[in-house]
């Protein structure tokens, strides 16, 4: 049986990885441009281009609250998590629900980073179903997450 | 609604089908197609039917139908890209690797299989590749957040899409593992190309070869009826094709 906290507080430091990963460009102003699909404006035959405005201000956190996640099934029991969001930044994330150790924990891993990445997306109240673009991408994150996960199994 | 998720081919497919029998049984006849598919597709199996025609140990005609139907379809790509999608040139070894086209091949006879045994309302998003139905049981679009090159816990935009499929292609984080196959560059053009329509065989490549081909990938995949695109450079800007709009929120 792994410990709920000691799995939530260690999948929170491989979030935490990913999020400082994520941040090191200094780009910071690219969100208001990139989500700013409503400033359009014709200039391209084939279509339309949101340019970034300058100094727009990027959305600097999340709504505080505690999302949780879909119940999922996989081969090896069902899995839930939960992200708890607290001063606008992501303070805990929580397994509610995971299958024993068993050995599974590399690949339960897999199953849980894009879990993770979906209710941290719902957390900033995206209300989206589903997210187009590689779920996999870092090395570091992947192997973060799954030792946090071994390190609960033991 | 079922939420399942299942490792295979190097990611992980989730299947978002309604509840009841109907919908388990058309769950678990999908899954063992896509381990099926990974078994005779995959390049990193030895005895694969795939790892076989790249060692030259099996020919054309000593594969599957279904091989030899993809391997119609990567070529019938390549002709069509000019070479920006090549299946037998985009890896840094030269191997032949036709998993960018398999993935949503197989998502794609697999949606077909689901649509005509157990529901008209379902989504499969194959690691980050996703196609949607919503038919007359679900009243509302499906939303696809499309992956903020940069950070990965933000979307950059989102689509609302009924009945089609969402594919990107990009180099996030960790850095590109696309490379042109007509020159073995890293393609600099664009951070992220993403393309709707309504195959994800064709979504997928058509998102790898626009990412590839930078700019001029949006009117390229605009060519083709029924598909649009929408491409983050890295000037921060978004840009899509006039069809785009239809599926852009506000």
């Amino acid at each position: 049986m792994i410990p709920k906290r000691a799995v939530g507080a260690l999948l929170s430091t491989a979030l935490g990885l990913v999020l400082l990963l994520s941040f090191k460009t200094p780009e910071t102003a690219g969100v208001a441009a990139l989500t700013g699909t409503d400033r359009a404006v014709v200039d391209q035959p084939v279509g339309r281009t949101s340019q970034p405005a300058t100094g727009a201000h990027a959305k600097s956190g999340y709504a505080d609250g505690t999302v949780t996640g879909q119940v999922v099934s996989t081969r090896y029991g069902d899995v839930q998590v939960e992200v708890t969001i607290s001063g606008g930044a992501i303070s805990d994330v929580n397994a509610l629900q995971l299958p024993g150790g068993d050995g599974h924990s590399a690949r339960i891993s897999n199953i849980v980073e894009p879990m993770l990445r979906s209710a941290a997306l719902q957390a900033q109240s995206a209300n989206i179903d589903l997210v187009s673009g590689a779920t996999y991408t870092s090395t570091a994150y992947r192997e973060s997450l799954q030792s946090a996960l071994d390190a609960a199994a033991r | 609604m079922i939420v399942h998720a299942e490792p295979a081919m190097g990611t992980v497919f989730s299947f978002h089908l309604p509840d009841g029998n109907r919908g388990a049984r058309a769950l678990a006849a999908a899954i063992a197609w896509l381990h099926d598919v990974d078994e005779r597709f995959s390049p990193y199996l030895p005895d694969s039917e795939v790892t076989g025609l790249a060692d030259g140990r099996l020919t054309e005609t000593d594969v599957h139908p279904d091989v030899r139907e993809v391997l119609g379809l990567v070529d019938r790509a390549a002709a069509d890209s000019d070479g920006a999608f090549d299946a037998r040139r985009w890896r840094a070894d030269g191997r032949f690797d036709p998993s960018g086209l398999v993935k949503g091949w197989a998502v794609d006879r697999a949606a077909r299989q689901i649509a005509s045994t157990a529901a008209d309302a379902f989504a499969i998003d194959a690691g980050g590749d996703v196609i949607v139905r919503t038919g007359v049981s679900r009243s509302d679009p499906w939303r696809v957040g499309i992956r903020h090159p940069d950070r990965p816990e933000r979307v950059a935009s989102v689509l609302q899409v009924r009945d089609g499929a969402v594919a990107s292609s990009a180099a996030y984080e960790r850095g590109a593992h696309i490379l042109d196959p007509r020159n073995g560059r890293v393609p600099s053009e664009v951070r992220s190309m993403t393309v709707v329509g309504p195959d994800l065989t064709w979504a997928d490549t058509f998102a790898t070869a626009a990412y590839v081909m930078g700019r001029d990938g949006l009117g390229w995949v605009a060519a083709h009826p029924g598909y649009d695109a929408l491409a983050i450079t890295w000037d921060d800007a978004v840009t899509w094709t006039a069809g785009m709009d239809r599926y852009l929120l506000g």
